[in-house]
């Protein structure tokens, strides 16, 4: 792709202020390699991405991490998207979260704040978030929010651990009054492809959540919105990831790294920094981002396959993850001659009966471990 | 059907707002973006939550003179609007 005119605008930032946080979740999607991440950008920093971003047609803006709420400059940050016409939205475990600064963020401006929950049960939280106090501060803050008048949005990462409770799970949300749920289960990238074997649902498991989900949406016709998402590993074709690598969505991590995913950090590929680079410079110009822009790049067979346009050969990190080419198909398309390992990985969830006791926590010493033992 | 005496209002979870890059209006809420034809941009500035879909009607038909069944085109938009819960009916 070469003609700039060609190039639509990202309407959608993710700012990841930061890769800190006081949880440990074994399915976080933020990179393995996050300890050899370097320093935070600064408040100015981000002022400049978001004018840039904005100015460029960015519209809807998430501040996510980490744990956004461990900057202290988030107010700040939230004006200036505010002032800016961004509508934003706060993406956190609720952790650290209080009354006041519920308070101090709808002053700025803030539009909502999406809650991550381990699962309704504190045993199950705690043991998969690494923290004992999680759970009962998550639901306190779930109705602060509300009391607020934000939009409530909750968000379950479903896995084979908590997916059986996907009842109490949609019971607590409609008790706390919430708007929308996401019942998300993990994609298996970053940490949740670290710990696959063991957060991968069954089959069966799988079923019965969405039977049980579209049970309620049947009965409550006019209640919230439950998203019910599946593993990708179930599905035959691949997800349109990202709706296309650089053609909508632009990821800032914490470093300054730009990302067209917020994956993509372990991608074979040279990422600009909006320390030296003009976002503008970066979205159009950067050969990272024009990588696997439009259809060009593709190997078969997705390059004749006549499904292209509408998932774009998929995840370009799972492709590098599973077949260490990004320009491979997704393995999760039954036409990619890897798709073996997708089955593989399947016939494992659905005969092995995991235990949580070989989970890998997402901590800042096992990132550093598995950087030493990459390189 | 839509009572024309019913009053829109914008569900206070939506912002509808003008977005120069797309030329057009949008709704943005909870991590998601409408884009709004031109029209639905039109109808959707009109509820400000005081007028009935009968004023509404009214004061379009007055702007556009030239477009046929224009009143059908706006009952049709907002059972749609309801339908996405983008407004509520008081």
């Amino acid at each position: 792709m070469s003609a700039t005119a060609a190039i639509s605008p990202p309407l959608w930032l993710l700012a990841e202020l930061t890769y800190r946080c006081p949880l440990q979740c074994p399915y976080c999607s933020n990179p393995v390699e996050l300890a050899s991440a370097g320093t935070e950008l600064t408040t100015e920093d981000w002022f400049r991405v978001l004018q840039q971003s904005r100015k460029m047609g960015a519209a809807q803006l998430g501040f996510s991490g980490g744990e956004p709420l461990v900057r202290q400059d988030l107010e700040l940050l939230v004006a200036e998207a505010r002032r800016l016409g961004f509508y934003s939205n706060l993406i956190t475990s609720g952790v650290g979260l209080t009354r006041d600064r519920v308070g101090s963020l709808r002053e700025a401006g803030l539009d909502h704040i999406q809650i991550s929950f381990q699962s309704t049960d504190s045993d199950i939280s705690e043991l998969l978030s690494g923290s004992r106090k999680a759970f009962a501060h998550k639901l306190a803050m779930a109705e602060a929010v509300k009391s607020a008048g934000y939009p409530m949005v909750l968000n379950f990462v479903l896995h084979r651990h908590n997916i059986d409770q996907i009842e109490q799970i949609i019971d607590l949300s409609h008790e706390l009054g919430a708007d929308y749920v996401e019942l998300a289960n993990a994609q298996y990238h970053g940490w949740a492809l670290l710990n696959r074997d063991e957060l991968m649902p069954s089959r069966e498991q799988l079923a019965r959540a969405e039977e049980v989900t579209n049970a309620w949406r049947e009965a409550h016709p006019n209640g919230m919105r439950l998203f019910f998402v599946v593993p990708d590993y179930y599905e035959e074709r691949p997800k349109p990831c990202m709706n296309g690598w650089a053609k909508m969505f632009l990821a800032v991590a914490p470093d300054g790294l730009a990302l067209p995913c917020h994956s993509a950090r372990g991608l074979p590929l040279e990422f600009p920094n909006v320390r030296d680079h003009d976002v503008a410079a970066i979205w159009n110009e950067s050969s990272a981002f024009n990588a696997y822009r439009g259809f060009d790049w593709m190997q078969e067979p997705c390059r004749s396959c006549p499904e292209k346009e509408q998932d774009f050969g998929g995840c370009r990190c799972q492709a590098f993850a599973l077949t260490g080419d990004a320009s491979q198909p997704d393995p999760v398309c039954t036409k990619s001659d890897q798709r073996g390992q997708i089955d593989a990985a399947l016939t494992a969830a659905n005969c092995h009966n995991a235990s949580s006791s070989a989970l890998q926590y997402r901590t800042w010493s096992a990132s550093q471990s598995i950087i030493t033992s990459t390189r | 059907m839509i009572d024309p005496a019913s009053i829109p209002q914008l569900n206070k979870h939506f912002r509808l707002q003008w977005e120069e890059a797309q030329d057009c209006y949008v709704l943005l809420y909870p991590e998601g973006m409408v884009k709004l034809n031109e029209s639905a941009g039109l109808i959707l500035n009109c509820v400000d939550g005081s007028k009935s879909v009968g004023t509404i009607i009214a004061e379009l038909a007055e702007r556009f003179p030239q477009v046929e069944g224009i009143a059908s085109d706006i009952e049709e938009f907002m059972t749609t609007a309801s339908a996405q819960r983008w407004v509520a009916f008081s």
